[in-house]
C-alpha cells in the first residue's frame, strides 16, 4: 500500500472512530431534508429534487470547512504531522490522501440522503437524468468547497480559523454568482467583467450541471479548482509543517 | 551509515543548527547532548527529512536528505519529542497504518507488529485507544512505531523523557539490546543515559558541536564526572 492510500485509510477510519463523522451525518441530513421541506417541495407538485439541490450550496458552505477544519489544523496542533511526514510519504500523497478521505466522507453523507429521491420517485415520474447530473454536482461541488477547506486548514494551527476563513472563502466563492451579487457588480462593472465574476463562482457551474448539462467548461472548472487550492494546501504546508 | 557534512538551518535571525559535520557508523549509539534549546531537535528534524536544511546536506545509508528524502525515511525509524500520535485510534490500529505507509504487507507485518509489541511490551494495551495511554506507553507506542520496519538507522529525540526510573531502565535496555545491528542516534539532556546507552556522544551548544568524543575519554580528559563536564562546555560557551 502507497503513501496515498495509508493516509487516506486511515483519515476515512479516523472520522468514523470520532463522534464527528456521526454529528456531521445527522446534521447535514436534517438541514438538507428540512430545507427542502421548507421550501414547499410538496405544494410546488413536481416530481423532481431541485428545491434539494437548489439548497445544497448554502449547507455546504457551512458543512464541507466543518469536516474539512481538522484535516491539517489538528496534525500540527497534535505534532503527529512531525510523525507523517517522516513516514516515507511525500507531502502530495498526504494532502491528497486526506483530500479523497474527506470527500469520500462527503460522497457518504450525499448517498445517505437516498430517502429524497426515493421520495420523488414514489410521489411521480421524475427524470432520473436530471438526478443523477445533480448528485454529481453536488460530488464535485464538495469536492470544491474541500480543497478551499483544506488550504486553510493547513494554514492554521486553529481549526476555529481555518473554519472561519474557508466560510468566507467558500460564501465569496458562492454569492459571487448569485442574481443579487451580479446585479449590484453590473451597476459599476463593465459587463465582461461581471461575466467574469460569474464564471469564477460555484454557482453557475453547479446550476449548469444540476439542469443535466455536463459541459467542459463546468467540469473543467471544478477539476482546475481542486487542483489549485490542493496545489496550494501542499506548498504551504512543505513551508509552514514546522512553524 | 550517517554521514552530516556541514549542515545549517536558521529560523528567522536565529541559527539554530550551525555548521555542523559528523559521521556515525553500525552498532554505534551517539549520544546527542546539549541544552535546551541547543538545536538538537532541528539537526535531528533534519536528518528525518521533516525540515530542510538552509546549508549543507547528510546522507543516511547513502541517501541524500535533499535529494532522496524518501528512501531516507524508508532507512530510518523515528521517534519525535513527545512521541506524536494518532489519539483515537488503538495501538493495534497504528501499528498497521504505520506498516501501510512503510509497505510491511502480510506476514512479514504480522511477524513485525509481533516483534515489536513484545520488544516495546504494549501486549496489554493493543487494543486500547492511544489517548488513554499513560505518558510511558505512549512512548513504548511511538519506539514500535520507529522499530517496526526494523529499519538499519533509528533517530530517537528524547527517548525517555517524562518516564518513571523502571521504564527509563526498560527503555535503555532496549536501545542496548538493539544498538549492534543499527546505527543509533538518541538525544537527551540526561548525562546519565549517555553513560548507560552511548558508545559515542556529541555535545551540541547554540547549534554547533562542541565536542566530539566518549563518555570515557571525555571524563579520562576533563576528570570529572559527565555533569560538570556539560556544565564547563555549555556555560563556557553561553558566556
Amino acid at each position: 500500500m502507497n503513501g496515498f492510500l495509508a493516509v487516506c485509510k486511515r483519515e476515512l477510519k479516523s472520522y468514523f472512530a470520532t463522534p464527528v463523522a456521526y454529528v456531521f451525518l445527522v446534521i447535514f441530513l436534517f438541514f438538507s431534508g428540512y430545507l427542502t421541506f421548507k421550501a414547499k417541495f410538496y405544494e410546488i407538485g413536481r416530481a423532481d429534487m431541485s428545491l434539494f439541490f437548489r439548497n445544497l450550496p448554502l449547507l455546504f458552505v457551512f458543512m464541507v470547512p466543518s469536516a474539512a477544519m481538522r484535516l491539517w489544523s489538528e496534525e500540527r496542533r497534535t505534532g503527529s504531522i512531525e510523525l507523517l511526514i517522516t513516514l516515507p510519504i511525500t507531502v502530495p500523497q498526504a494532502v491528497l490522501g486526506k483530500f479523497v478521505a474527506a470527500w469520500i466522507f462527503m460522497g457518504i453523507a450525499l448517498v445517505l440522503t437516498f430517502p429524497m429521491p426515493i421520495t420523488v420517485c414514489y410521489l411521480g415520474d421524475p427524470d432520473m437524468g436530471l438526478i443523477v447530473t445533480g448528485y454529481m454536482g453536488s460530488f464535485l461541488m464538495a469536492g470544491g468547497f474541500l480543497a478551499v477547506g483544506c488550504f486553510f486548514s493547513a494554514l492554521s494551527k486553529s481549526q476555529v480559523i481555518s473554519f472561519i476563513l474557508a466560510v468566507v472563502a467558500c460564501a465569496v466563492l458562492v454569492s459571487a454568482g448569485l442574481p443579487t451579487t451580479l446585479d449590484y457588480l453590473g451597476t459599476f462593472l463593465p459587463p465582461a467583467l461581471v461575466e467574469v465574476v460569474e464564471g469564477m463562482s460555484f454557482q453557475s457551474h453547479f446550476e449548469s450541471i444540476q439542469r443535466g448539462m455536463i459541459q467542459f467548461k463546468d467540469l473543467s472548472y471544478f477539476v482546475l479548482l481542486i487542483i489549485g487550492w490542493i496545489a496550494a494546501s501542499c506548498i504551504i504546508l512543505d513551508e509552514r509543517k514546522a512553524a | 551509515m550517517i554521514k552530516v557534512d556541514q549542515l545549517s538551518r536558521s529560523f528567522g535571525s536565529i541559527t539554530a543548527v550551525d555548521n555542523i559535520s559528523f559521521e556515525a557508523a553500525k552498532g554505534e549509539v551517539l549520544g546527542f547532548l546539549g541544552p535546551n534549546g541547543a538545536g538538537k531537535t532541528t539537526a535531528m528534524r533534519m536528518l528525518a527529512c521533516f525540515l530542510s536544511p538552509d546549508r549543507g546536506t547528510a546522507s543516511v545509508c547513502g541517501h541524500d536528505i535533499r535529494r532522496r528524502p524518501i528512501r531516507v525515511r524508508r532507512s530510518l525509524g523515528y521517534l519525535a519529542e513527545n512521541a506524536p500520535a494518532y489519539d483515537e485510534m488503538t495501538v493495534g490500529s497504528f501499528l498497521n497504518f504505520v506498516c501501510d505507509a512503510r509497505q510491511v504487507n502480510g506476514k512479514d507485518r504480522r511477524d513485525a507488529i509481533d516483534r515489536v509489541v513484545g520488544l516495546c511490551a504494549i501486549d496489554s494495551v493493543y487494543h486500547q485507544s492511544i489517548e488513554t495511554l499513560s505518558k510511558g506507553y505512549r512512548r513504548r507506542v511511538g519506539l514500535a512505531q520507529a522499530l517496526v520496519a526494523d529499519p538499519p538507522v533509528l533517530i530517537l529525540d528524547e527517548p525517555t523523557d517524562g518516564l518513571d526510573p523502571n521504564q527509563k531502565h526498560d527503555v535503555r535496555q532496549l536501545i542496548r539490546r538493539m544498538a549492534p545491528g543499527k546505527c543509533t542516534i538518541v538525544s537527551t539532556h540526561i548525562l546519565e543515559e549517555v553513560e548507560a546507552v552511548c558508545t559515542r556522544m556529541i555535545v551540541i551548544s547554540d547549534g554547533r558541536i562542541m565536542v566530539d568524543s566518549t563518555p570515557a575519554k571525555l571524563k579520562a580528559e576533563y576528570n570529572a564526572g559527565l555533569d560538570e563536564i556539560f556544565r564547563k562546555i555549555t556555560r563556557h560557551k553561553g558566556g
